[in-house]
C-alpha cells in the first residue's frame, strides 16, 4: 500500500532545478533507499516532503491526505519523523532532553481539551508530566542502548551515538514514516554494521523507513526499494537487484561506455 | 544613605520584573528584543491614566496594564517574530521608540500627582519606602514563581528547543511562530506590570523616562545575571540598580558625574561577553530531565550543601 506518494513536485531555486517533476513512491513497511551523485536533489525532495522547505509546484501525498506545503510542525504532527544530514541535536541540552522534545505533543496533549486548557494543565501538572515524558524518553534511550548517556550533554556524545540519539528522538514521536538523511556519513565500518541492527530494529516497530545514503554496501543490503535520483530527476526506481543493473544509474555513478 | 539603600530596593524590585519578562523573551525562547521600555510605558500609563483620570483602584489597573501590555506585545511579536538576531533586535528597537513617541503624543507632560495605592485602609506614601519594597518584592516573588514554573512545564520544555534550534523544533510538532509569540506576549505582560509600580512609586508619568536606555539596561540585567536563570536575572537587577545609585550612595554625586553610570554598563557587557559570557550565575542548572520529586531535590540540596561540596 502506497503510504507517500510525490507527484510531479518540482523546487526551483532561481535558475537551478534541484527536484524536476519527480514522482516518488514510499510503500508501507518497506525500506526505501534514495540515492543518487552529490547534488542530485535527494536532501532538498527530503526538505519538500517534511515541510522544512515549500515545492515550487507539485504535490505530495501522506496516508491518502494531501500535505503540500504545509508547515514542518503539522506534517510532523500527522506521523512523518526525519533526522537532518548535519546533525540538528539540541546541543546544550542532555540526551534524555533532547528525546523528551521529541515527545512535544505525545505526553500533555489530549483531544478531549482545547488548546487553552492543555496549556494551562500542563501549567498545573507540570512536574507529573516531565516525570511521564523523562520516563518515556528513558524507555527510548533503553531501546537503543544508549541510556548510560542518558545524562550528558548532546554536543559531548561519540558520534555515532548522536546519530543515534536523532533517530530516538524522531521516532519518540511515534511516526508512521521516519526518513533518514545520510544516516551512515562519516561513520566507520563497525558503525555502519550497527547501524543496520538500528534500522532492522525501526522496522521491528512497524514504521516505513526512507533513507538517503551513498554506502552502496548499506543501501543494498537493507534496501526493499531503491529510488535513483540525477540533476533534480527520477532516472529509475525498483529492487536492488534491478537498480544494479539499470543502464541509466550506472552511467549517472560511473560515466557513459565508450564504444 | 539607608534612605537610599531603600531606594536601590525599590528600582530594582521593578527592574526584576522587567528582567524577568526579558528573561522570559531573551533567556528562554532565545530571541533578542530590545523594547521593554514600550511594554514599561504601556503599564505605566494604564496606571496613571486608570488611577488618575479614571478614577479606579490601582489593584485594577494591574491586569488591565498586563493585558494592554500582552496585546501590544502579540502586534509588535506577530510581524516581527519572523527576523532573527540582530534583525529582530532593531524591529523591536523601533516600535519599542513608537510606543514613547505615541505617549508623547498624546500628552507631552504627562501626568502628575496621581492618587497613591491603598491596601485594605493603609496608603502607600511615597517617604514610606518600606512599604514599597515589602509590595513590590512581594509581587517580583510571585512572578518569579509564576516563571520558574512555566520554564519548567511543557511550554517551557518548548521554549527551550525553540531557542536551541528552529528547524529541529519544527521537525519535533514544535508550532516555532506560537511558542515565539507566546514568550513575547507573556514577557510583554510583566514589563506593563513592573510599569504599575513605577507610577505607584513616583505618582508621576513622563514620556521622557521610557526611552531606549531602559530597554538596553533591562538587556544588561538580564546578560549580567545569567540568561535563562531567574534568580540570577534578580541578582542581576540589584547590582544594575547598585551601579545606578552609587554616586547618591556613597555621597560622592559632586565627584562622579552621572553619566558614569552608562560607561559602567558598557564596560559591564564587554567584560561579561569576554570573561563570562553565561552570565554570573549561568544557565538555570534544573534539568528537564530529573525525575526527582519536589522533596527529593530539597533534601539533595541540603544534603549537598552539608558535604561543603559544589555540583
Amino acid at each position: 500500500m502506497t503510504l507517500l506518494e510525490t507527484k510531479h513536485l518540482t523546487r526551483e531555486f532561481g535558475g537551478v532545478i534541484a527536484v524536476n517533476d519527480v514522482d516518488f513512491i514510499v510503500t508501507e513497511g518497506l525500506v526505501t533507499g534514495l540515492i543518487g551523485p552529490n547534488g542530485a536533489g535527494k536532501t532538498t525532495l527530503f526538505n519538500q516532503i517534511t515541510g522544512v522547505d515549500k515545492p515550487t509546484s507539485g504535490s505530495i501525498f501522506f496516508d491518502g491526505k494531501e500535505i503540500t506545503g504545509l508547515p514542518a510542525w503539522k506534517i510532523s504532527r500527522m506521523g512523518i519523523a526525519r533526522t537532518f544530514q548535519n546533525i540538528r541535536l539540541y546541543r546544550e541540552l542532555t540526551a534524555v532532553e533532547n528525546v523528551m522534545m521529541g515527545l512535544h505533543f505525545k505526553v500533555g496533549e489530549s483531544p478531549f481539551h482545547n488548546r487553552f486548557q492543555q496549556a494551562i494543565k500542563s501549567y498545573i501538572f507540570a512536574s507529573r508530566e516531565n516525570r511521564e515524558v523523562y520516563s518515556k524518553a528513558m524507555e527510548w534511550l533503553r531501546f537503543f542502548d544508549i541510556d548510560q548517556s542518558a545524562q550528558e550533554f548532546a554536543r559531548n556524545l561519540p558520534y555515532g551515538t548522536q546519530r543515534e540519539l536523532e533517530i530516538a528522538r524522531a521516532l519518540a514521536a511515534g511516526p508512521k514514516l521516519l526518513f533518514l538523511d545520510e544516516p551512515a556519513a562519516g561513520m566507520n565500518p563497525a558503525e555502519t554494521e550497527h547501524l543496520m541492527h538500528v534500522v532492522d530494529k525501526i522496522r521491528s516497530l512497524g514504521v516505513t523507513v526512507v533513507l538517503i545514503e551513498h554506502d552502496m554496501k548499506l543501501v543494498m543490503n537493507i534496501c526493499d526499494q531503491i529510488t535513483v535520483l540525477n540533476f533534480g530527476m527520477k532516472i529509475a526506481d525498483g529492487t536492488p537487484n534491478e537498480i544494479k543493473k539499470d543502464k541509466a544509474v550506472i552511467e549517472a555513478y560511473l560515466g557513459r561506455e565508450e564504444e | 544613605m539607608l534612605n537610599f539603600f531603600q531606594l536601590i530596593l525599590i528600582y530594582s524590585g521593578v527592574y526584576a520584573m522587567m528582567a524577568i519578562g526579558q528573561n522570559c523573551i531573551t533567556g528562554y525562547t532565545g530571541m533578542l528584543s530590545l523594547c521593554h521600555a514600550g511594554f514599561f510605558c504601556i503599564g505605566s500609563y494604564a496606571t496613571a491614566i486608570m488611577c488618575k483620570t479614571m478614577g479606579l483602584s490601582f489593584w485594577l489597573s494591574l491586569p488591565v496594564a498586563a493585558i494592554a501590555a500582552g496585546i501590544i506585545g502579540f502586534l509588535i511579536g506577530v510581524p516581527t517574530l519572523r527576523l532573527k538576531g540582530d534583525y529582530l533586535c532593531i524591529a523591536t528597537l523601533g516600535l519599542g521608540e513608537i510606543i514613547r513617541n505615541v505617549a508623547t503624543n498624546i500628552n507631552p507632560v504627562g501626568y502628575n500627582s496621581i492618587p497613591r495605592v491603598t491596601l485594605f485602609g493603609y496608603q502607600f506614601a511615597s517617604r514610606n519606602k518600606l512599604a514599597f519594597i515589602v509590595l513590590i518584592w512581594v509581587f517580583v516573588l510571585i512572578f518569579y514563581l509564576l516563571f520558574q514554573r512555566l520554564a519548567h512545564s511543557r511550554i517551557g520544555r518548548a521554549m527551550t528547543a525553540v531557542r536551541e534550534d528552529e528547524v529541529a523544533a519544527a521537525s519535533n510538532g514544535i508550532n516555532v511562530t506560537a511558542y515565539k509569540i507566546i514568550s513575547f506576549v507573556l514577557g510583554a505582560a510583566v514589563g506593563g506590570v513592573a510599569g504599575c509600580f513605577q507610577t505607584a512609586y513616583t505618582l508621576t508619568v513622563q514620556p521622557a523616562s521610557y526611552t531606549f536606555m531602559v530597554s538596553v539596561m533591562v538587556l544588561c540585567t538580564v546578560v549580567l545575571g545569567g540568561m535563562g536563570n531567574g534568580k540570577a536575572v534578580i541578582l542581576g537587577a540589584f547590582i544594575i540598580q547598585f551601579i545606578s545609585y552609587f554616586p547618591q550612595l556613597t555621597g560622592l554625586t559632586n565627584v562622579i558625574p552621572a553619566q558614569a553610570k552608562q560607561i559602567i554598563f558598557g564596560l559591564i557587557l564587554v567584560v561579561m561577553m569576554i570573561w563570562r559570557p553565561q552570565g554570573l550565575l549561568g544557565r538555570d542548572k534544573f534539568r528537564y530531565g530529573d525525575p526527582r520529586t519536589f522533596s527529593e531535590r530539597v533534601s539533595d540540596t541540603f544534603r549537598r550543601k552539608g558535604k561543603g561540596g559544589a555540583v
